[in-house]
């Protein structure tokens, strides 16, 4: 199996796609932390928040649907928003009758719902527009850049690398669990529920050790190469003149947003 | 006598057999390093023992001397990973190393370990960075050397393996045979006085391990190599060293030893 | 879409149900709320790790972080066409100790957050502290108060910390979406915290099995982590979350009213469901009206208080962790 597809990098030449990743990282959570920042019901606001998404994915290449496609990825989590709708005090918009309760969606209720849902789905188009025009090495130096511990860098340094080679050894150990079962997995599977959750748990042991016996070798690799305790990495993103231009317009675009996004419900 | 001395099973010099003279063979453009006539490395008298009791090395000797590639073969527990981990310290009981003249001890582990370029049987293992270069560049970056070294030195690494294009690739995207070479190439940019290759022909298709061969050929270095592979063994080294229960069993020019079937069906090889 | 990111998706995004919080469903307070105390931890899961083991323990963290991401994905199925599979918070504390547990289940949010929008970037500090650092804390600490008892002892005790440690997850995340006036208490904290009870009984299994294998092959790893100084802080830490979880979950679910009436007159409610600029309550900056421009500043100052309190509370940690090591 080869995963190019892993990534959700998509190859370009673009402005988006040469902007400094820090740059990119920190326009996207600004933007999402200003979509969560308009009140509820400001729907010019969020509109135009939407054009700001389609603008980035049509300047980076993408096309207008790019981010639809995988947009809906949060909306099961919607069902728990739903509530909402029917607890917030506000004019009854409807009502059911289910046994004996009384379900009334209020205006108020149904606004506030529906704006989580809008905030939600553009904040994630954006996500997916991060990761469609920064490959991810380069996502892990703008978090250097950022200040993030050096700890925690170099362990999704490494968790990056052996994400795919430690997916695909779970997969293989799937494949053969599936080929020695009798029946179908779908079908039930053999045995009863804990003997199956013990089958997974052997797997998952296995795995772990060797997991734990690979990153001895990688340990050993490192030590051959004169590592000692202090983990060094050359972070080749600088900062251009574009890309604090780039920057400083975004942010005066989106404290734009905040004050439609407060005006018009004025 | 080559024969003879391999069924006593107790060389104590690698010299007592035949050496191969350094000059014999290709060695590009590097010369006699710093005009220092110690050999590249010298290994005396080596013993280990795994924590659980289990002997892996018992009193090894071994000699390679500038230029030289020297082959490392034997059936699988014959102790020959064990030895290569030695080489740079990352394993030590008793019996001593020297690198380059350079004893390895517990003091200068970061010198020796940037003039033994130890390159792991497992490219995955090796190459845990997520590109290329990152890969590649790790060893320049923890000797302290400045941006622009590292980055110079990691252009001429990859050419070297001929893979100067593949600077920011992923490692995962990569074959196993591309893999193989930018495991050298992570330690050419050391610029080793020694490369210490574990099993690089293992598990690559014919073709890529053709390319590898004719790679690792051109490569104007030193090398000492464990393998299984034979054919590879006859084609590109004039030096043959056979260890079985960790120990030294034969060693000497390569068309010699096999020529001796007896010798090699002994120790579970098979000749080409 | 390739085999493998199909496969995550399967596996992670739709059969665990709700703990990845997406963007736009916490308040921005809660977010930075969580955001703090998720830093709080793990600046001192940082300070911590850079003792003598660390230089062995970083590729080792990072391999494991992968591990548990794979790990994540090899599911059983249960009934009707769900499936259960692994969080792994509980594994990864007991068998890599506390403060590593909490840097690879970090690492592996980020990445799922990052990489698959599995989670949102914002909120992150809410699933981190929900997935990542509750469910090392209760996994550990409980796992702790039977050091050195029988083998069948102690795998029991995992079992129950593990499903104690996805519940844990549920009620917190269950909580901060209620406080964030995104759902309602009565209907929210009993389906979360009822599915997690069932879904923690095969976080159970599995993390027992997995235990009992390691156990069996290579007893040595746990026994490295089950001798780390600070061993009763972590029983204590364990114990106390451990009885938050078991006494809040079932009074949240038969009782939410009465949660409800505590928090609204604790004033939780209130802000909650207002946006954030009306933290500052009764604020007029000087020499401004109330208009738009003025609620953003004080939201503004606001973000800047809770940044700063939180560097000064990182800052005031560090010294006695420095004294003790």
């Amino acid at each position: 199996m080869h995963a190019n597809t892993f990534d959700r990098y998509q190859a370009g030449e673009g402005l988006i796609h040469s902007l400094a990743p820090q740059v990119k990282v920190v326009l996207t959570v600004l933007f999402i932390l200003s979509n969560v920042l308009l009140p509820d019901g400001a729907w010019l606001a969020l509109s135009l928040a939407w054009c700001l998404v389609l603008l980035t994915s049509t300047l980076a290449g993408l096309g207008i649907g790019y981010t639809l496609k995988r947009s809906f990825v949060a909306l099961p989590f919607a069902l728990a928003a739903v509530t909402v709708a029917f607890n917030l005090p506000g004019q009854p918009l409807v009502k059911w009758n289910i046994g004996p309760w009384q379900l009334v969606a209020t205006d108020a209720g149904v606004i506030r719902f529906a704006s989580i849902v809008v905030r939600t789905w553009l904040s994630v188009q954006m996500a997916i527009l991060l990761t469609a025009t920064t490959r991810f090495p380069d996502l892990i130096h703008a978090l250097n850049h950022l200040h993030i511990p050096q700890l925690l860098v170099a362990i999704i340094s490494f968790m990056y690398r052996y994400l795919f080679i430690l997916t695909d050894e779970a997969m293989r150990l799937m494949r053969a669990r599936e080929a020695r079962s009798a029946r179908p997995m779908a079908g039930g599977g053999g045995g009863s529920v804990a003997w199956r959750a013990r089958v997974s748990g052997n797997m998952i042991g296995q795995l772990f050790l060797r997991s734990y016996e690979r990153s001895d070798r990688v340990y050993n690799a490192m030590l051959a190469r004169g590592y000692s305790g202090q983990f060094l990495t050359i972070s080749p993103h600088q900062m251009h003149t574009k890309d604090w231009a780039i920057g400083a317009t975004a942010i005066i675009i989106m404290l734009l947003l905040q004050v439609i996004g407060r005006l018009t419900l004025q | 006598m080559n024969l003879r001395v391999s069924i006593m099973n107790e060389i104590q010099e690698p010299t007592t057999v035949a050496q191969v003279s350094p000059t014999t063979h290709f060695h590009g453009d590097n010369g006699d390093r710093g005009g220092n006539s110690a050999p590249t490395l010298l290994v005396k008298n080596l013993s280990y023992s795994y924590p659980d009791g289990h002997v892996a090395l018992q009193d090894v000797s071994l000699q390679v001397n500038n230029g030289q590639k020297v082959a490392l073969v034997g059936p699988n527990g014959a102790g020959k990973s064990t030895l290569l981990l030695h080489l740079n310290g990352i394993l030590s009981d008793r019996g001593q190393v020297q690198v380059a003249g350079m004893p390895v001890t517990k003091s200068n582990l970061s010198v020796v370990r940037s003039k033994v370029g130890l390159v792991f049987q497992n490219p995955d293992d090796q190459l845990f960075s997520p590109t290329v270069f990152e890969d590649v560049a790790f060893g320049p970056l923890h000797m302290g050397m400045s941006k622009d070294e590292v980055h110079k030195r990691v252009a001429r690494a990859l050419a070297q393996v001929g893979m100067s294009d593949y600077a920011n690739r992923l490692s995962y995207h990569l074959s196993v045979g591309e893999k193989k070479r930018i495991a050298i190439a992570t330690v050419l940019s050391m610029d080793p006085e020694i490369l210490v290759l574990d099993e690089p022909s293992a598990g690559l298709d014919p073709r890529a391990r053709r390319a590898l061969i004719t790679q690792l050929r051109q490569l104007p270095v030193t090398m000492l190599t464990s393998t299984h592979d034979m054919r590879m063994v006859s084609e590109l080294f004039s030096r043959m060293v056979i260890m079985d229960k960790g120990r030294i069993v034969a060693d000497g020019p390569t068309q010699q030893l096999m020529e001796d079937v007896a010798l090699l069906e002994r120790h579970g090889l098979e000749r080409p | 879409m390739s085999y493998v990111s199909r496969a995550y998706i399967s596996a992670g995004a739709t059969d665990s149900p709700a703990l990845h919080i997406p963007d736009g469903f916490l308040s921005v307070w809660m977010a930075l709320l969580c955001w703090a105390a998720a830093v709080l931890l793990l600046a001192i899961a940082v300070r911590r790790s850079r003792g003598e083991l660390v230089e062995r323990q970083i590729p080792l963290m990072g391999v494991m972080a992968a591990f548990i991401f794979a790990a994540q994905m090899i599911n059983f199925p249960v009934a009707g066409g769900t499936s259960g599979h692994l969080l792994g918070g509980a594994l990864a504390a007991i068998a890599l100790g506390p403060w590593a547990g909490m840097l690879v289940m970090t690492s592996v949010i980020g990445v799922q957050a990052l990489l698959f929008q599995d989670g949102g970037l914002v909120v992150m500090g809410a699933n981190i502290l929900n997935m990542g650092l509750l469910t090392t804390l209760i996994g550990y600490g409980l796992f702790q108060t039977v050091a050195g008892q029988r083998r069948e002892v102690r795998l029991a005790v995992a079992g129950i910390a593990a499903w104690l440690s996805v519940i844990a997850g549920a009620l917190a995340t269950s909580l901060q979406l209620w406080l964030s006036g995104t759902t309602a208490l009565r209907i929210v904290v009993p389906a979360m915290v009822g599915i997690h009870a069932l879904i923690g009984i095969g976080e159970a299994l599995i993390t027992v099995a997995a235990l009992a294998f390691i156990l069996q092959t290579r007893p040595d790893i746990l026994e490295v982590h089950s001798q780390t100084r600070g061993g009763r802080g972590w029983v204590i830490a364990g114990a106390i979350m451990a009885l938050v979880v078991v006494l809040l979950a079932p009074l949240a679910s038969a009782n939410p009213d009465g949660l409800e009436r505590v928090a609204m007159d604790l004033g939780f409610i209130q802000q909650g469901m207002a946006s954030p600029y009306q933290i500052l309550p009764d604020y007029t900056l000087p020499l401004m009206n109330e208009t738009a421009l003025s609620t953003i500043l004080a939201g503004a100052i606001g973000v800047m208080v809770v940044a700063g309190l939180t560097v000064m509370v990182v800052r005031l940690l560090r010294r006695p962790a420095r004294a003790t090591s």
